[in-house]
């Protein structure tokens, strides 16, 4: 088991590694330069070839690239060109603000999704059953922007109940700022119930139609010992991944909505990096976003694999 | 299924559909209500998205200076914007942009994705890892973030996004047609097809494609519905189609900041619009897909 | 009985009552907006203490009477008429908790795959002790019954057991392990519905056994549903014959199969090979026609298309069940001929035996295969061997039959052979006595043309998006080099060699019965006109009436075109049918090779002895069984010596089987065995009948 984790481990490695060139040389085949950019069209070239030269962007790429990995490894992620400053300062905190969004729409829509996805699978076919396979899909092919609009229209425009910022200002109390997260939080919401609850349904059909299920029901076990004991259990196995790997899909909606609501989170960052060309602090972004990626489905595939014994203890052993 | 028994297969002739009273798969999906709607919604967004010009109440572009911010009203059924056009016009021509962005980054992606998954699929080996690696590396990333990697680099335009949606969908599909495509290769008859020394080439393309074109198909709708999804987003952002076009996403992102003024009007229909969209799509592609599966 | 049991029939009248009685019973699935109609009118009974066997092909609904019984039938399924009674009670009528009570202490069910049955994520002691749970006992005390119960079905360690997950246990420890779950309860009725058809011959034995023992110690009523006829024969007082969800004869199993009095069974046992049959001695019958359709509505009897005794009464309305002796039922108008049943295909064709003149067409020596790390999840990089030093060849115009238990190599040298795997270095690999390429990519057309294969699953093995036309065209075209006029032509001509029919060629797989999908397979491999056809378990996937029609096609085609068979399959009857020579690998290796008459009458190698006396027959028990005991060994980890030594029962004292491996050599012209006893010792052994 150690082997397998440290094997994907290696893997993540690997997949950051090409993240890190990709996201590099992406930046980097921008017609024009950075120094161009930042200092506009009618700046004297040689103003820009000094700036470019400051920026040290008139290197040959793979020694830009060395300079930046090797600066990455030792903490230090650039500076930015639009800031003239570190972009560490700027990718944390604006982490810390998306984290906090995102842990706010876990808490809502795990739960909610898994009991949506298991009384779905509970009631196969039935009304129930259609209702909430169709709302669950609708939801969750709706983009954020829009769900987004419509909420605000309900809550913050029409019934006044909910603000439309989601920043809370310095030094809000937790309640405040909660108020603040949770209109934003409800297109990410409505995504992720979709996804969630649909894997819960079918982990939950499939284990109820094995024949370990009727093993235990053909026991004479009350049916909801068979439930709780037998179906769940491997039911909601595949569910834990699906749950890590729509973190990806999350920072994505995060761009969305924190622009949406006006929200500095590390979506917002991204985009105003990309408005502004600022390609340090988007990369540092864009990098800092694998990050979190590999480590949620790291986290998932070891939770996986301690809960299933067929992955805990090989075979045979 | 009348026997559950799972050990000698049947000595029995198929029943055909039709004697026995059963329904066609074609009428299965008819009959349910789900499909229906998600046809008819569709269909009016395709007949919009060709002839919204001759549909349009009004010229989408025409501004009305002294008729700015109008509630929806007799005259204007959903109003008018900021400049004074009318809304309505411009949600029923906005349905061009996004389906013709989105069907072709669509259709690029299956036949690339296509393409690779086979390959991925049958031939295996380094070009499997390396192509795995790399789709593994897309996929840590949200599509959106790629494509502002791409956009920025390259500039805003339709065809970035194609190319750009494109690109990455063509990574998701290849992984689906390649899981696909590894259960197919348990199957004998491709160890069949080499013993008639049948080339690789062409049992990937007369052998295995067309049994994988089923879930190709179920692919391309549901990649078609985040296709919607994704173009309509990078129009809010302001990466898609540039003003004063009437684009769906790019109205609302354009319009949003009146909501605290309390004109909701311009940014709902729009909202409205991409919803049933997408959702028409996804009923559409879900009752396919369990039509398929029963 | 316990007393408990006892005590909860109403009228207390012990043997009296019958343990399951039932009524009538129609069952329907709705399919698609239609009611189907799975069983009609069927009425049984089992006794207390008594075994019942319930037979029939694939379609018959056998496993339908079990979800039934059991009210665990799928949802668009439910039973429309009839009456049930366990132990007096009527599951059909039960509240839910009365149904549970009903399932926890009165009726018991042990399926097909024990994998399956357990749970994966439960440690299977625990699985065990619920059952004591749901009876009221703590749970410390069930764990403690549980392991109890383990060591009643001859868990040697039950309490490693105990601690196990299901993945972690081979296929016949899990069937112990369920068959301890579902006698824990100490029911009345126990329902056994193909509990070994996924399981090896040996361990089969084994289970049987098993089954049987406990059978008396528990004092319990047994159903048992299987589509082997030898099975329920050796398992079963009485025996209910299952036909398209009727049940078309009943009676005491041994004279249902001696002297059967419906037509169907008539035809059905006549489809098996038995009594030591063979090709040259003819033809097998077969049952003509096909299953009615699911849903079908015959006005007359069910059987009546496929039966050569059917008048016109039998056309018009389903005949009554006719008593025709003390115990013994039919549901046949021409019950009294029945035995008379005509041939559907004549004996007569005399078939060759083994070719006069001897040339040697493929050469293996030296084969091994070994597969490399294949570092599945957690598990260290080990090497499985599927085959060790193996030495065979193939002459003109035979059959070799290729026997052994799953994991034993018989695919893998197939497909070593075919150039589809490639073997381990320094084997010699010969066709004709030109060495053939490891890779079929590399073989020349002629070679290409000489080897093709019949896999066991047609569903597998045809494109299911080439029509029949395309399938069989495509070796005359590719490797015959045919084309236009010719193709045709040869294409007409192979079709009516395989008894399909022209209006067969535009359809799809999909569209055609199991043994017409198989006939197909047939013509393809027959196609490109080749000297060797392997036949990999060709009729494994089929049922008994369509096998024999199967086996009657590859012998006459071989008697036509003059190619050599390397026959695989794990049924006996089957390859004793067929063979002329018999091939014997355990564990990769060949324990034995002979004149097939010479390996099954022996003195045979021990392993083959065991897998002989393992297998059941429909004409009584033999007496010279001997048992294995213990699992077959991994095969990344072969025992030192004799790879049989773990679970020979003849193992030598000297300890010489331990340690030095037994060459395969030659005991009597063309026979040679890999076993240190010598051969006429094996035969004083064999004969006696008793293990040493």
């Amino acid at each position: 088991m150690t082997r397998y984790l440290l094997k994907r481990l290696g893997l993540a490695v690997v997949t950051l590694w090409l993240l890190s060139v990709i996201v590099f040389f992406a930046g980097q085949v921008v017609p024009g330069d950075p120094g161009r950019a930042i200092l506009g069209n009618l700046a004297d070239p040689r103003a820009v070839r000094a700036l470019d030269h400051q920026l040290g962007v008139d290197r040959p790429l793979l020694t830009q690239y060395w300079s930046w990995i090797t600066g990455l490894l030792h903490g230090n992620m650039g500076e930015s060109y639009q800031y003239r400053s570190a972009v560490e300062p700027y990718v944390q905190a604006a982490l810390v603000n998306s984290v906090k969004l995102a842990a706010l729409a876990f808490v809502i829509v795990v739960p909610l999704g898994i009991l949506g996805g298991v009384l779905a699978a509970l009631r196969y076919g039935r009304a129930t059953d259609r209702v909430i396979s169709v709302v669950g899909l609708s939801a969750a092919t709706v983009p954020e922007f829009v769900s987004g609009i419509v909420v605000i229209i309900i809550f913050a425009v029409s019934l006044k109940w909910l603000p439309v910022s989601a920043s809370a200002g310095t030094g809000a109390s937790a309640l405040t700022q909660l108020d603040h997260l949770i209109l934003p939080a409800i297109p990410l919401v409505f995504i992720l119930f979709g996804y969630i609850a649909r894997m819960a349904r079918a982990g939950t059909i499939e284990a109820l139609d094995s024949d370990y299920t009727r093993t235990a029901t053909l026991k004479g076990l009350k049916p909801s010992v068979v439930i709780r004991r037998h179906v769940l259990r491997n039911a909601l196995l595949p569910t834990i991944t699906v749950i890590a790997t729509q973190t990806g899909y999350l920072i994505g909606g995060l761009v969305v909505v924190e622009t949406l609501f006006n929200y500095q989170g590390i979506g917002n960052l991204i985009y105003k990096a990309a408005q502004a060309k600022d390609f340090p602090m988007l990369e540092a972004g864009v990098l800092t976003i694998g990050v979190v990626y590999m480590v949620a489905t790291l986290i998932a595939d070891a939770l996986s694999t301690a809960l299933n014994p067929r992955l805990r203890l090989g075979t045979g052993g | 299924m009348t026997d559950i028994v799972v050990a000698p297969a049947a000595g029995v002739a198929v029943a055909r559909p039709d004697q026995t009273g059963e329904l066609t798969p074609w009428r299965l999906l008819l009959r349910r209500p789900t499909f229906l709607a998600g046809a008819v919604i569709l269909l009016f967004w395709l007949a919009c998205a060709i002839f919204g010009s001759l549909i349009a109440p009004h010229n989408p572009l025409a501004q009305q200076l002294l008729l700015t911010n109008q509630a929806p009203s007799g005259a204007h059924w959903f109003g008018t914007d900021q400049l004074g056009r009318d809304v309505l016009s411009r949600v029923i021509v906005g349905a061009r942009s996004i389906l013709l962005i989105a069907f072709a980054a669509t259709v690029l992606s299956t036949v690339l994705g296509t393409a690779l998954g086979l390959v991925m699929g049958y031939l295996g080996g380094v070009v499997d890892i390396v192509a795995g690696r790399l789709v593994e590396a897309a996929l840590a990333l949200p599509v959106v973030i790629v494509a502002f990697l791409f956009i920025v680099a390259v500039g805003p335009s339709p065809l970035t996004i194609i190319v750009v949606i494109g690109l990455v969908f063509t990574l998701l599909i290849a992984r689906t047609v390649r899981s696909t495509v590894l259960v197919e290769s348990q199957l004998d008859y491709l160890a069949a097809a080499r013993l008639l020394g049948e080339k690789s080439v062409s049992i990937m393309f007369s052998e295995v494609l067309p049994n994988v074109v089923p879930a190709i198909l179920v692919e391309f709708t549901v990649r078609l519905g985040y296709a919607i999804f994704t173009v309509a987003t990078l129009s809010f952002l302001g990466f898609g189609v540039q003003p004063p076009t009437p684009d769906w996403g790019a109205d609302i992102a354009h319009n949003y900041v009146t909501l605290g003024a309390g004109y909701w009007w311009m940014t709902l229909f729009p909202a409205l619009a991409i919803a049933s969209l997408v959702i028409a799509i996804n009923l559409f592609t879900d009752s396919i897909e369990q039509v398929l599966a029963s | 009985m316990t007393a408990t049991d006892a005590s909860a029939t109403p009228a207390g009248r012990g043997g009296a009552e019958p343990t399951l009685s039932v009524g009538h019973m129609d069952v329907v699935y709705k399919v698609r907006g239609r009611d189907r109609l799975a069983l009609r009118d069927v009425s049984f009974e089992v006794g207390r203490r008594e075994s019942y066997g319930l037979v029939g092909e694939s379609g018959s609904g056998k496993s339908t009477v079990a979800l039934a019984l059991t009210r665990y039938l799928p949802r668009n399924g439910r039973v429309s008429a009839g009456t049930v009674s366990i132990n007096g009670a009527d599951p059909l009528a039960m509240s839910g908790t009365d149904l549970r009570h009903l399932r926890a202490r009165t009726v018991s069910m042990v399926y097909q795959e024990p994998g399956k049955a357990l749970n994966p994520s439960i440690r299977v002691g625990r699985q065990v002790a619920e059952v004591y749970e749901v009876a009221g006992l703590h749970r410390a005390e069930a764990a403690e019954r549980a392991e109890a119960m383990l060591r009643k079905v001859q868990i040697a360690d039950p309490g490693r057991v105990m601690g196990r997950y299901a993945h972690q246990l081979s296929g016949g420890m899990a069937q112990r392990v369920v068959i301890a779950m579902a006698l824990a309860a100490e029911p009345a009725l126990l329902i056994l519905d193909e509990p070994t058809t996924a399981l090896d011959a040996t361990v089969e034995a084994e289970v049987l056994d098993l089954v049987s023992a406990l059978r008396a110690e528990f004092d319990t009523s047994v159903l048992f549903i299987s589509h082997n006829l030898a099975v329920i024969a050796k398992m079963c007082d009485r025996v209910g014959v299952l036909y398209a969800g009727e049940l078309v004869e009943e009676g005491p199993a041994r004279e249902v199969f001696e002297d059967p009095r419906h037509p169907y069974t008539v035809g059905l046992l006549r489809c098996i090979p038995r009594r030591g049959q063979r090709k040259d001695h003819g033809r097998l019958d077969t049952i003509p026609g096909f299953l009615p359709p699911a849903g079908h509505t015959l006005s007359g009897c069910v059987f009546a298309p496929r039966c050569l005794l059917a008048e016109d009464r039998c056309r018009e309305a389903p005949p009554p069940s006719y008593q025709i002796a003390a115990a013994r039922t039919s549901r046949c108008y021409r019950h009294d001929v029945a035995p008379s049943l005509p041939r559907a295909t004549p004996e007569d064709k005399p078939l060759p035996g083994p070719p006069a003149s001897a040339e040697t067409l493929v050469q293996l020596a030296g084969l091994s295969k070994t597969f490399g790390a294949r570092g599945s999840r957690g598990s260290r990089g080990e090497q499985v061997h599927a085959l060790t030093g193996v030495d065979l060849e193939l002459e003109r115009g035979e059959t070799l039959g290729l026997v052994g238990e799953s994991g034993s190599g018989k695919t893998t040298l197939a497909w070593v052979l075919l150039g589809l795997l490639p073997p381990d270095p320094g084997a010699t690999v010969e066709l004709a006595g030109q060495p053939l390429a490891a890779d079929v990519r590399r073989r020349p057309r002629s070679q290409l043309r000489a080897l093709q294969i019949v896999f066991q699953n047609p569903d597998s093995a045809l494109n299911r998006r080439h029509t029949v036309r395309r399938l069989i065209s495509r070796p005359l075209a590719r490797l015959a080099g045919l084309s236009g006029e010719r193709l045709r032509a040869r294409l007409a001509e192979l079709i009516t060699s395989v008894r399909l029919e022209d209006r067969h060629l535009a359809m799809r797989p999909n569209q055609l019965s199991g043994g017409l999908k198989q006939r197909v397979a047939i013509a393809r491999a027959f196609g490109s006109g080749p000297a060797v056809v392997v036949c990999d378990e060709p009729t494994s996937a089929l049922d008994v009436s369509v096998q024999a029609a199967i086996l009657n096609l590859l012998a006459d085609l071989q008697a036509d075109e003059q190619v050599s068979y390397l026959f695989i399959s794990h049924d006996l009857g089957v390859v004793r049918y067929l063979s002329d020579r018999i091939a014997v690998l355990y564990l990769g290796k060949v324990m034995e090779v002979g004149p097939a008459e010479r390996v099954f009458s022996g003195p045979h190698h021990p392993y083959t002895e065991a897998l002989l006396s393992a297998v059941p027959s429909l004409d009584g028990q033999r007496a010279d069984r001997i048992k294995l005991s213990g699992e077959i060994p991994s095969a990344t980890n072969l025992p030192t010596g004799c790879v049989f030594h773990t679970r020979c029962p003849r193992r030598l004292p000297s300890g010489i089987c331990e340690s030095e491996e037994p060459p395969l050599r030659e005991v009597e012209p063309g026979h040679r065995m890999s076993c240190h006893i010598p051969l006429d010792e094996l035969q004083n052994l064999q004969r006696a009948g008793q293990p040493t």
